[in-house]
């Protein structure tokens, strides 16, 4: 953490997102750095998945811009955020249930032959082997994933984000639907992805999550931004006073 | 992780149908309709299943099927289509007065080898556009679906009946009607020579599908199960090829096809159809769309959107141009289904296609496609079509009362959505 000169992975800067008349995301400034996992913390409504959809282009924002690289882009539709290397693990994990896991893996991103026509007997292969580095206990490759159970929907999910070379990566509760040896794998997952140099924004609702993977929180309230806190720097009681009250502890960044 | 087989349960027994890899729910289809084919044969005391009937129940079939094969990717991305029957008469009227009045005014006459195509041109373009049209009110302006096509149900029908002042065109181009069926068939050694290619098609495929398999280290399935289903297709195409070649050119058409020519037929003189030009379409474009819906990207984002289409969305598919492109393919189809229909009848008629929506919607649901979407696949819904024709047609030679076959249609078709979703909640697909 000690390389905070150097420009962040990701800036998004003076962030606002209204719909109707209710300011969603209200002027809120964030960002993430090479290997470092920032988690974003808030009530539910407090605008967090609002505004990372900005990033992953599932949201239009009103006002404000992003930086990739200290370089202004410009990201309209998940297309464009898959350009610039940002995969996105939804709440919903966003798997089309009807379909296998290897159709899901590379939805939109269909590996082809020289004729043109997809190269299915490659695809399965490729989702057997990072599957297989992933969750090893994994064989149900021919089912439609509607057959799968919730961790194993959520390891093609990840699987997903993680094979097309993330450098960016969002989580958004990652571990919600998951048993606890299932939370231990995307935890130890978290940690090497970090170790590779890919920047993670980590949406938790579980605080001890928050305190054992992520390296900074943001907390937001109200559409607003509370602060920002280097979480080696506060206790839990900190955040949670944080996202309860909207109050920032006094040390803070 | 390659020894695993591809089986999925832990313990799953294998019998001898899973080791074929045969769909049990193709196998069901099949055997309703060979239920139906063996009533209607003792009822009708063997006329059922005459090389002659079977010809007919074939070419009548063709019309709906092919556009039923476009129904089945309409509604797997959750969508209908009620104005197909419209929409045929459309391009059917657009097609009739292209040949027998733009073309000749031009100065082609008739009889000019230039009519056909370009008719069929103009046919193809009117339901291209028009299907396009849908697809942008339904895309991108969202309206629904179920009004866009039920107010097209009434524009293209009314259109056609505008265009034609509601009069019926014909006789049409001798080319363009070689597509209706019985007069264009490819006669009985160009039939035999076409079963050969399918069934060597049939082998090339089963044998690379195989190597594909073998080459990523997937589990194969048994050398003698490869071989069953090699005779089990090559048997199907040569028994369809043969029963098509059984049926042979009455006495008397032949000979005054030798008058016009200015001969005698010789003492004995025998010739059959063969396979149907407007069969070889179907089986065109029913092999076209299976490709289209399983080894293309397109096929991929269609039953992707059908079955989320959020996750679609957020996987970078274009869903709203997607439903611009299914209902475009709709509108070919429609022509296509048109150019075969008004080839039938040798003439285009005001009430060409009157109801085709319906048999063609029902069509691809007795075939299984899901209403609720993301589920269906094009041979079923041309096994679909051919159930319905069959049952159809073998009532009307029963001497079944009019009201009563359509009561007994409609049963059928939601008698065979019941099965359909208890055998989906069976197999733990619903």
């Amino acid at each position: 953490m000690a390389a905070r000169t150097d420009t962040p992975l990701v800036e998004m800067r003076d962030v606002s997102v209204a719909f109707g008349g209710v300011k969603a995301v209200d002027h809120v400034s964030i960002d993430l750095y090479p290997g470092e996992v920032v988690g974003l913390l808030g009530h539910n409504g407090a605008g967090k998945s609002t505004l990372i959809k900005c990033l992953s282009g599932a949201n239009k924002m009103d006002t404000g811009e992003i930086l990739i690289n200290g370089e202004k882009v410009e990201i309209h539709n998940p297309r464009d955020a898959r350009r610039y290397n940002i995969e996105t693990i939804y709440q919903t994990l966003a798997l089309a249930d009807n379909l296998d896991a290897a159709s899901n893996l590379f939805l939109g991103r269909e590996l082809i032959t020289a004729t043109g026509l997809m190269d299915d007997s490659r695809m399965e292969a490729e989702t057997r082997k990072v599957m297989g580095r992933l969750n090893a206990n994994f064989k149900k490759f021919k089912s439609p994933v509607k057959a799968l159970s919730g961790g194993q929907r959520q390891s093609v999910a990840i699987a997903r984000a993680v094979y097309f070379d993330a450098r960016i990566l969002i989580m958004d509760e990652p571990t919600a639907a998951l048993g606890p040896e299932e939370t231990r794998m995307v935890a130890e997952l978290i940690e090497e992805l970090k170790a590779q140099g890919i920047g993670i924004f980590l949406i938790e609702h579980d605080i001890h999550s928050v305190m054992d993977l992520c390296d900074r929180a943001s907390v937001m309230k109200n559409g607003k931004l509370v602060g920002t806190v280097n979480v080696a720097d506060v206790t839990d009681e900190d955040i949670l006073g944080m996202i309860i009250l909207g109050k920032t502890p006094a040390p803070a960044s | 992780m390659a020894t695993d087989s591809a089986s999925d349960g832990p313990a799953a027994r294998k019998t001898i149908l899973k080791t074929l890899e045969f769909d049990t729910r193709l196998l069901g289809m099949i055997g309703a309709f060979v239920v139906v084919c063996l009533v209607f044969n003792v009822l009708t005391d063997g006329r059922f299943l005459t090389p002659r009937n079977i010809f007919n129940l074939t070419i009548q079939t063709v019309s709906v099927a092919i556009m039923a094969t476009g129904m089945v990717f309409v509604i797997v991305t959750r969508h209908i289509d009620l104005s197909v029957g419209s929409l045929l008469a459309t391009c059917s009227a657009m097609m009739a007065i292209t040949q027998t009045q733009f073309l000749p005014a031009l100065g082609l006459d008739f009889g000019n080898p230039l009519i056909a195509p370009i008719a069929i041109i103009v046919g193809l373009a009117t339901g291209a556009l028009i299907g396009a049209l849908h697809g942008w009110l339904i895309g991108y302006l969202s309206i629904p679906a179920f009004i866009v096509t039920l107010g097209g149900l009434l524009v293209w029908r009314n259109v056609a009946w505008y265009l034609t002042s509601g009069q019926t065109i014909g006789p049409l181009d001798d080319t363009f009607q070689l597509l209706g069926g019985i007069g264009g068939t490819v006669g009985t050694t160009g039939s035999w020579i076409i079963g050969l290619l399918a069934v060597a098609a049939a082998f090339i495929a089963i044998v690379q599908a195989r190597r594909a398999k073998i080459r990523h280290e997937f589990p194969v399935k048994p050398l003698w199960a490869e071989g069953a289903l090699m005779a089990v297709s090559a048997a199907l195409i040569f028994g369809f090829v043969a029963t098509l070649n059984a049926y042979e050119i009455p006495v008397r058409v032949l000979r005054r096809s030798f008058e016009a020519r200015g001969e005698t037929m010789p003492q004995g003189f025998t010739e059959a159809y063969g396979v149907p030009f407007s069969v070889l379409l179907l089986i065109a474009v029913a092999v076209v769309m299976t490709l289209v819906a399983r080894r293309t990207r397109l096929g991929r984002y269609i039953f992707a959107t059908g079955g989320n289409p959020d996750a679609a969305e957020l996987s970078g598919i274009n869903t709203r141009l997607l439903t611009v492109k299914v209902f475009t393919l709709m509108g070919v189809l429609c022509a296509l289904a048109a150019l075969v229909a008004s080839a039938r009848l040798s003439f285009h008629s005001n009430d060409i296609g009157t109801l085709d929506e319906l048999r063609v919607i029902a069509a691809a649901v007795i075939g299984g496609t899901a209403l609720a979407g993301g589920i269906g696949t094009i041979y079923g819904a041309i096994l679909g079509a051919l159930i319905m024709q069959s049952l159809q047609s073998g009532m009307a030679m029963v001497g079944v009362d009019a009201p009563f076959q359509n009561i007994v249609v409609g049963s059928v078709l939601v008698i065979a959505v019941l099965v359909d979703i208890i055998y989906r909640k069976r197999t733990g697909e619903l």
